[in-house]
Parts: C-alpha cells; structure tokens; sequence
C-alpha cells in the first residue's frame, strides 16, 4: 500500500500542481513559473527517491511508510511496490500501478526531462498560466503511461495526454502549429482506436481461471479478483492486468491463439494493432509524417518533451505489452518489425541529409535513432533447438538504452536549436556558421550532445546502437550490415551541421547582434543533459543496474514460452529438430491447430 | 357469473396498483394543468410557469425514484392497466432520466429568457405532453400503447420546433418535420398491423411466445414476408424517431431553425424514448423465454442484427461525415446527434445478436446503451445550452464569429471545450467511459465489424469537434468580443453543474454503472 500511495503521488502531483496553478492570478508569471518548476522539481525527487537508499527506519504508520519504504531495490527482475486495487468492477479494471526495471529507467527519464523542459519554459511568454497548466498535467499522463500496470488505466494515461498537447502545440506552437497540432493528434487517435480494439480483444479473450495457481498470485491481482477467480462458476473472468495477461499470453495452450480472421490467431491480430499503434508514436516509417511537423511547430520545452519523452512511450508498449502478451504475433511478425526499424533508420538518416531546417533536421533525425529502438526490440535471435537468448537479451537491453540516451541527445538537441532561434529568430542551416567565436560554451555544450546522438564511443548514443547491432547480426546479417551502415549517414549529417552551423569564419545570417552568451538557466539545462550524456556513455552500468534483469526476466519468458510451444510439436509429431528450426512458423501452425483439437475433444 | 366477478375483481387491483406506479405520469397532469391555471388565476407571476414545471418534474422524479427504491430487489414487473405496460426497472430508468432531463430543461429555459415569458406556459404545457408520451413509449407492451406513445411524443414537438414564431426557418422546419413525421407514422402503423396480424396479438409478450412457436412448428415461411416486411416498416418509424440515416433529413435544418433548446431536448429524450421502445420491442419479441426452449426465431435474429447494425454503421458515418462542413453550430451539432444515434443503436444490435448465446450478455449490452445514454444526456445539455447562450448573444451562431471567445470567456470556453472532446470520446470524460462501455458490448457480442466501423468514427468525428475548439481557443479574435459568461453567474453555474458529471463519469462510473445494471436486469 505504501508504495502505491508514493506512485500514486508521483503521478497525480503534478496534476494536483496544475489545479493550484488554476487559482494564481494570470499576471503573475514569474509566481507560476516558479511553481510549475518547483512542482517538477519536485516529482524529480520523489522519482529519485527510489533510487536512493532510504534514512532511518521504516515507519509504523502507513504515512511513514509511503516515505520510508519506497526504495527499488536494484537487481529484482519482477514488479516493485506494485498493488493492485478493484477500480471498475464491471469490466473487472483495477488501478494497478507498479515498477520495475523497464519503467524505473523511463520514470526517471520523464521527471527528468519535465524538470530541465520546466526551466527551459521561460522563453515561453504567452499566456503563461495556460500553459503550465497544460504542461502539468501532460506530466501526469507520461508518468501515469509508465507506472500503469492495468491495459485499461494505460490506455487512459495514454490519451490523457494527448490534449494537452493538442493546445502546447497549437497555442504556442510555430506559423504551422494548427496544422501540425491536428497531425499530431490525429494519428496518435487512429493509433489509440486500434489499441483500443485489440484491448478488447485481449480483454474478452482473457480468462484469469485458465491460469494455474501460482501464476494468478504471481500476477499481483488484487485480493478481490483473487477471490472472484476462486468462486465456482463456467464464467470466464476477463482481466485487463496485463501480467496475468502476459501469462496469459504465454500459456502453451494460451486463449489469444484461437484463431480469428484470415486464419490468423487472436495473439497475430492483437500484436498487429497494438505494434501498429504503438509505431505511429515511436514514430516508424511509414507511420512518422507527423513527427516533422510536430517536432518543428511545438515550442523548445515541448520538442523537448516530444522527442524526449513521448516517442518512448511507443517503444516501451511494444516492450511492455506487444512482445509479453502476444509472443505469437511477435515470432510471427519479427520480420515485419525488425524490417521497418531499418528502413526506419535508413529513411530518417536520408531525410535528416536533405533538409533545410535545422530542427526539421533534428526531427528527422529522431526517426532515424527510433529506428534502433525497433530493431533492437524485434531481433528475435531464439531459434528452436539452441535456444540461446544471449542475442536477444542484448537486443532488448540496447533498445532500452537507446530510448534513454535517445531521450538524453535529443532533447539535447532541440534544446540547443531552441537557444540559436530564440536568440536569431531563424533555423535556415545555410545562413548559419561561424557560432564558436560568438557563444564558445554554448557550442562546447552542443558538440557534445550531437555527438552523443551521432554515437561516439564514450558518450550515451554509442552503447544502444552497438548492442542492437550485435543482436540484430545474429536475427538476420543483412538487416545488421544496412543497420552499421546507417551509423555512416547518421555521422554524415551531423558532422555536416556542426559544420555549417557552429564551425565557419563568421555568423553572416539575420540578427548577429542578438548572438548572446548563454543565460545562466540556459547554461544549466544544457550542461546537465551534456553531463548526463556523459555519464551514460562511460557508465552504462548505471542505467543496465536496473533495467537488464527486468529486461533479461522478459526475454527469458518468452524463451520458455517457445520453448514450451516447439518441445511439444517435436514430441508429438517426433520429426527431428532441424525440420522445426528451418520452418518454425509451420510448427507454430500446426501447433495451434492441435490445442484446438484437443479443446473440442473435451 | 363467478368469472365476471373475478374479472372485474382482478381489474379493481390491478387498476389500484396501476394508477399508483402511474404516479410521475398524474403528477406531470397535474403540473400541466397548473401551468394553464396560473396565467389565469396569478397573471402577475411572472417567474410563475418555469417555477410550476420545475417543481411538478422535481415531484414526479422522487415519486418515481421512491417507488424505484421501494420495489423488492428483483422487481416483479407489473403489467399496468392490464398488461398494456410494463412498468420495470427497465422503463422506470428510462422515465426516471426524461423526468431528469425535463427538470434540467426548466432551469436552462429559466437561465436562457427562452421563450418569452407570455408563452412559456404553453410551451412547457406542450413539453409535458411530449414527456408523457414518451414515458409511455418506453413502458409500452401493447402495440396499440406503442403508437400511441410515439404519436403522443412527437405531435407536440412538432409544434416545439416551430415556436419561434417570428423566425421563418423555424416554421418552415416545423413543417418539414410535420410531414415527414405524419409519414413516417403511418409507415409505422402499417408495420405494426403487419407484425400484429401474423402474430395474432397486440400483446407483446404473447407475440414473442407466438413468434418462437411458428419458429418451432417450421411454419415460419408462411408468414415470413410479412413478418420481415413489417419488422423494416416498424424499425423505419423508430429510425424516424432517432433520425437515422435514411430517415435523418428533416433533422439538420430543424436544428438549424427551433431554438438551441429544443434541440436539446429532441437530440436527448426523444431519442432515449425511441430506443427505449426499439429495446423492449427486440428483447420481448425476439427473446421470448420460451424461445429459448423451443429453438428461438432463428432466421429474424439475424436479419434484425444486419439491419439495425447496418443502419447504425450508416447512420453513425454519414452523421460524422456531413459534419464536416458546417459553419452553423446548431446544425453541426444536428449532425453530431445523428451520429450518436448510430453509436447508440448499435449495442442494441449487439443486444439482440447476444440473445440466441447469452442473456446475460444481451443484459450488458443494454447496459451499456443505458450508461451512455445518461453521459451522452449531460454532454448534450451542456453542448445546446452552450449553443443556446452564443446564439441569443453577439458572437450568433456562425462558427467562425466564435474566434478568440476564449479571451471573453474563458470559463465557459473550458467547459464547452470538454463536452465537445467527451463528445469525441476521449478520456478521462464521461464520453469515453461511454463509448468503452459500446465497443465492449460490441466486442463481446463479436460484432467485430461494427465495432471496427464505431472506431473508425471516433477519428472521423474528431475533426468537426475540434475544429469549433480551434476556432474558440486557438484562432485570434476578429472583433473584440462582447460576449462574456463568467461562471459564477446562474448561466456559468448551470454549465459547471452539468459539465461535472461529463467529467466524474469518466473517472467513477462505477456507481452509475451499477445503476444501469440493475435497470438492465444484470446479474
């Protein structure tokens, strides 16, 4: 319960910020935009708190104990403070929050970003009021996204902000803002209806009685679903918990593999939507026209966040749900997914090449990092037979590091383009040049941050790649040659713009007076996130702590789910191994085909 | 002679025990009746006929709710007035949301200074009478009491939607109405002979029962023309009702000429009155109990889901679609009630496809109707009174004089804005919780189709809803705005009451939830 109330705080404070931010007088801006960095400030704390070791002893009261007992302990695979409590009983929905490895990472991330976007937000001057108020609660929904354990509370989190944006991007918001804002907003709909309709279908697939003993208590269910289940009764008990929906998903008899149109399973259609949806976020190729436009359009401190934090979310509900819930789907699919990362990767590098924009630029080239974070995730390296998951585990772990250091070097980088533009009042990269000499330590900051994202060893682009690289050569050795290639162009265009921007004899562009210093505040946000860009790249450890075994307890199930599934084909219809290696997705055909049999036996 | 005095013994009770679950009804008689004195006997009171209506609705809603209350837990349903209706939990539901709305309806016409004060009293006199219809088609288990609900309901709207009498649009909607309706109400006496004659019964129930027969016996073609025949011309006349497309086309410029008012209650009650009618009218005939036994009606289930699904897809893309280009407010939302007609039938769709494999899945599916219907009643009192106040004031009702209306009025600006995106069915508002509540039942029901359609609709509809935010919130203002709505005013305060349950429905709807299980019948 402690730990629940502390998450709960996390998540809903800054909303709680924003209702109090209703009640300043709009004309004292400086008022709000102190509070709305001290509220992030913070969420900051209470999100590291977690990390620190506690002082004193736990308490006796529950207060107490929300304060004292809250530390993630580094090294646990499973779910950390996670309590699941019954929200709306008819559909059986339960405010579930909970962390672990994967979402501890993102968490951090998040408060982060909010905090350094929050200091970054002083260059926004109209209507100040409104928009820390938006900004607020756009924290709540990306704090909520990843500490929601429950499908349905996940998809609420995940369209709360979507208004929010919808006004951050189309008040203050560029020339195009109207028509980036209604982009953005449209294709993250038509991702969240068809999340919405493969819920349903997990969610009316679902049955928590199939699920043995132990796996209904290891799913963290809450005490009165626990008892629904236990009540005799032919009803089956649907669920939108989404660990007893991913050992749901990984029984070898599992309800998702009942087939359902065009010959396909429950498992493929369901893994279809969600990657779907999800992709329209990370954004991949052919999904990502909204991501220029929006990237360009919105204000610093929300391309900021954009970049930062919210294309994460895409990566993280293929890693949280798509893969654990829907295995079938995903061994399907692999191809499809690994495929797109690299034409991802490709496509954005080239676009970033072409364009005119500096932060156009930086956009695309977000595409084109994402792109890592999809094949990392995808390279599914298990073969039947071998059943090494060493590749895999270093692909997932790297496409979890990438959205990280991602998360770092953009933001970064759209930081740095905000600096230039709100002191020249342009992003045309041809009238650029010759900043060194003018703002020395700014471009000291920016060198760094763009070679992180370029990968430079020692700085935090560099491991994520080179891990989806080694996992991705071992799924398929032409999708890992395009994908080692693509570093070529990424260094390519930006050496191009260090170039053309910062390096030159002499700024010839528009407004040349205007080229001041680096503001105090501004110095600070751009030195930490260069800091943390750092510390990332010489001390993967920090971050790989926490997150690989959570990662690494994902692959192994998903292991064991296959193994499950192949071993009872080679037993039943005793052909060899190497026959199920070479054709796994026959096996998998015939598999579901004989669960079937054997259901309408009974 | 022992029989007769039974008879008559049995009609003496059951007429006693009528008359007092009629009670809401007699009150709203009465409240009509005071309405037409008070001009007589106090001419001077001026605040007279809002204050009589008000009070009269309030009394006839906690009798209802009392007599709700008091029923024992699985309530026995009565057939009132000798089994004409059917006054169950399902139908005092119903009654219990119109006699809500009608009390909303005083106070916004109170707020608004709509219609001027010499008319209310006929107005609202017209309003009950259209009420009482309505609780009578939703009680209905007779098809004579059926048609007469439905004629008792609509002739006074007609009138309602001409009332502003110096505005030339308005007649001339009221006429289109008029005669469209007169129409359709013969369409739908046709039907309803048709359906009587080959079933041998007015009564519902025992033409349900009469229905799984023929099923049973495989006599079922001989009367399967007529059977079909009458089923379209019947749902043709309740489709008139909930304007579905094809029957939608006096809608738009009814809306567009009656008053911002009237579309408030044309948009919510009469079309909670039609599908209240539209769900007994499926469940009673098509899920007989002894159907269940006897292999129920089979080849008109089908039949019955395809149309009413099609019907719904139609209604529901065509509504969010012709939405797109209209500059008028009124008759954008006019467009939007259209599609939320097709939304709301189709978990009468999935009802009735449920029927042959669960009941109990049937019994959620109206729930889920149920639930949105009572969201979708706040969103659109919020949305037309919104549209009531804009219209009577400066900014008119063009969309595009509303530019920069959030500088004059933010707060009213805040809650149409939520109400349009509840509208939309995004969460945490009540719109969602709803629109959830749709597609589950759909997807429970396995009409994956449908429910590919009904979010497919959810994208479309975003367009025309946010375009109006657009205008308000993001677009700069052309003149400066002399329209102002602070919301500690009794205009602001009655659109932050109704904006509140849009918003809390979205985040606790369990209550409200349970409510309309109970009123389905769920277990």
């Amino acid at each position: 319960m402690a730990g629940l109330i502390f998450l709960s705080a996390i998540v809903f404070l800054p909303a709680l910020g924003a209702l109090i931010l209703l009640f300043f007088p709009a004309s004292a801006e400086t008022a709000i935009r102190r509070m709305t960095l001290g509220v992030t400030l913070v969420v900051f704390l209470m999100t590291l708190r977690l990390v620190f070791p506690g002082d004193g002893p736990a308490g006796e009261t529950l207060l107490e104990r929300s304060i004292h007992d809250v530390r993630f302990v580094a090294g646990e695979p499973g779910y950390q403070h996670a309590l699941a409590v019954p929200w709306i009983r008819s559909f059986n929905i339960e405010y579930f929050l909970g962390i672990d490895g994967i979402s501890l990472p993102l968490v951090l991330l998040t408060s982060f970003l909010s905090l350094l976007a929050a200091a970054a937000s002083w260059s926004v001057t109209k209507h100040v009021k409104a928009y820390s108020v938006l900004f607020l609660l756009l924290e709540t929904g990306m704090l909520g996204v990843f500490l929601a354990l429950d499908f349905f509370l996940f998809y609420v989190f995940w369209e709360v902000m979507l208004l929010p944006m919808y006004f951050l991007i189309g008040i203050w918001g560029g020339p195009r803002k109207e028509y980036a804002a209604i982009k953005f907003f449209l294709f993250t709909l038509v991702g969240s209806v068809l999340m919405l309709i493969a819920l349903l279908m997990l969610y009316f697939a679902s049955d928590v009685r199939k699920l043995p003993e132990q796996a209904r208590r290891e799913s963290l269910l809450s005490s009165e679903m626990i008892v629904k289940s236990l009540a005799p009764g032919e009803k089956p008990l649907h669920t939108f918990n989404l660990v007893a929906l991913a050992k749901l998903g990984q029984m070898p008899d599992s309800p998702f593999n009942e087939p359902a149109w065009l010959g396909k399973s429950i498992a493929w259609w369901a893994f279809l939507l969600l990657l779907v949806g999800f992709l329209i976020k990370v954004p991949s190729v052919p999904v990502h026209t909204w991501l220029p436009d929006a990237h360009v359009e919105a204000p610093t401190p929300i391309s900021m966040i954009l970049a930062g934090v919210l294309l994460k979310m895409g990566g993280y509900g293929i890693i949280r749900i798509c893969y654990p819930v829907c295995p079938q789907g995903a061994y399907e699919l692999a191809w499809f997914v690994c495929g797109l990362g690299v034409v991802s990767m490709v496509y954005g590098a080239l676009a970033a090449m072409a364009q005119q924009d500096f932060k156009r630029l930086v956009a695309y080239s977000s595409v084109s990092h994402m792109g890592y974070v999809v094949l990392g995730l995808g390279a599914w390296s298990l073969v039947p037979g071998i059943w090494d998951t060493q590749y895999w585990k270093m692909g997932m772990n790297g496409a979890m590091f990438q959205m990280i250091a991602h998360g770092i070097s953009s933001a970064g980088m759209f930081f740095m383009v905000g600096v230039l533009y709100d002191r020249v009042h342009h992003r045309d990269l041809d009238q650029f040049g010759g900043i060194f000499g003018k703002m020395p330590a700014y471009t000291a900051l920016a060198i760094v941050i763009f070679f992180a994202a370029l990968g430079l060893p020692g700085l935090c682009g560099f491991i994520g790649e080179v891990l989806v690289i080694f996992a991705a050569f071992s799924y398929s050795r032409v999708l890992a040659i395009i994908g080692a290639s693509v570093v070529i162009l990424t260094a390519g265009y930006i050496l191009w713009t260090v170039r053309r921007v910062y390096l030159g004899a002499e700024y010839r562009g528009p407004h040349a007076d205007a080229l001041t210093p680096l503001s105090v505040r501004e110095f600070a946000v751009g030195a930490t996130l260069a800091v943390a860009a750092v510390i990332f790249g010489v001390f993967p450890q920090t971050v790989f702590r926490y997150m690989a075994p959570s990662v690494n307890r994902t692959v192994d199930e998903m292991a064991q789910w296959m193994k499950a599934v192949s071993i009872n084909v080679v037993d039943s219809s005793e052909e060899p191994a190497e026959k199920s290696r070479r054709e796994p997705t026959e096996v998998l055909g015939n598999l579901s085909g004989k669960v079937l049999e054997a259901g309408s036996q009974q | 002679m022992n029989e007769l005095l039974e008879l008559i013994t049995r009609i003496e009770q059951n007429l006693a025990v009528s008359v007092r679950l009629w009670i809401p009804e007699i009150c709203l008689v009465v409240t009509a009746i005071a309405l037409l004195l008070q001009r007589m006997v106090f001419p001077s009171w001026r605040r007279g006929a809002s204050f009589i209506m008000f009070v009269g609705s309030v009394a006839a809603l906690a009798v209802l709710f009392w007599q709700t209350a008091a029923q024992s837990a699985p309530a026995s349903p009565v057939g009132a007035f000798l089994d004409v209706l059917r006054l169950d939990r399902l139908a005092a539901f119903f009654r219990g949301l119109i006699l809500l709305f009608a009390i909303l309806f005083s106070v916004l016409t109170w707020l608004t200074h709509w219609p001027r004060i010499e008319d209310r009293g006929e107005f609202y006199v017209l309003f009950l009478g259209s009420v009482i219809g309505m609780s009578t088609m939703v009680a209905a288990e007779n098809l004579l009491l059926v048609f007469l609900g439905m004629e008792m309901a609509s002739l006074p709207s007609y009138i309602l939607a001409g009332f502003e009498k110096r505005e030339r649009r308005a007649g001339e909607a009221a006429m289109k109405f008029a005669v469209f309706g007169a129409a359709m109400a013969g369409v739908m006496l046709y039907g309803l002979s048709l359906l009587g004659g080959s079933l041998g019964s007015l009564n519902l129930p025992t033409m349900g029962a009469n229905l799984a027969a023929l099923a049973s016996n495989q006599e079922f073609h001989g009367h399967g023309l007529s059977l079909i025949v009458g089923t379209l011309m019947v749902l043709a006349g309740i489709g008139f009702k909930l304007s579905a497309v094809p029957f939608h086309f006096w809608l738009p410029d009814v809306f567009e000429g009656a008053a911002a008012e009237v579309g408030a209650f044309l948009s919510v009650i009469s079309k909670a009155a039609a599908l209240g009618l539209l769900t007994r009218l499926c469940l009673t005939l098509l899920g007989a109990e002894q159907a269940s036994a006897a292999g129920l009606p089979g080849p008109l289930i089908p039949f019955v889901v395809g149309t009413l699904s099609l019907l719904a897809a139609v209604t529901c893309t065509y509504g969010n679609l012709a939405a797109y280009g209209q500059g008028n407010f009124k008759r954008l939302l006019g467009y939007s009630t259209i599609a939320h007609a097709g939304y709301l039938m189709m978990p009468v769709a999935a009802a009735v496809a449920a029927l042959p494999v669960s009941r109990e899945t049937a019994r959620w599916a109206v729930a889920s109707m149920l639930f949105y219907l009572v969201v979708y009643m706040f969103m659109n009192i919020v949305a037309f009174a919104g549209a009531a106040f804009l219209s009577r004031g400066a900014p008119g009702e063009k969309i595009e004089n509303y530019s920069g209306l959030v500088r004059a009025a933010p707060g009213f600006v805040i809650c149409l804005t939520l109400t349009l995106f509840s509208l939309v069915g995004l969460p945490p508002l009540g719109g969602f919780a709803g629109k959830f509540a749709i597609f589950a039942s759909l997807a429970s029901a396995q009409l994956w189709a449908l429910l590919v359609v009904a979010a497919l609709n959810t994208v479309f509809s975003l367009f025309y809803y946010v375009r109006v935010v657009k205008v308000m919130v993001l677009d700069p203002a052309v003149q400066p705005p002399s329209f102002s709505l602070p919301l500690s005013s009794p205009q602001g305060m009655f659109l932050v009451l109704a904006t509140t349950p849009v918003v809390l429905l979205g985040i606790l709807w369990q209550p409200v939830f349970d409510l309309v299980c109970r009123a389905a019948g769920c277990q």
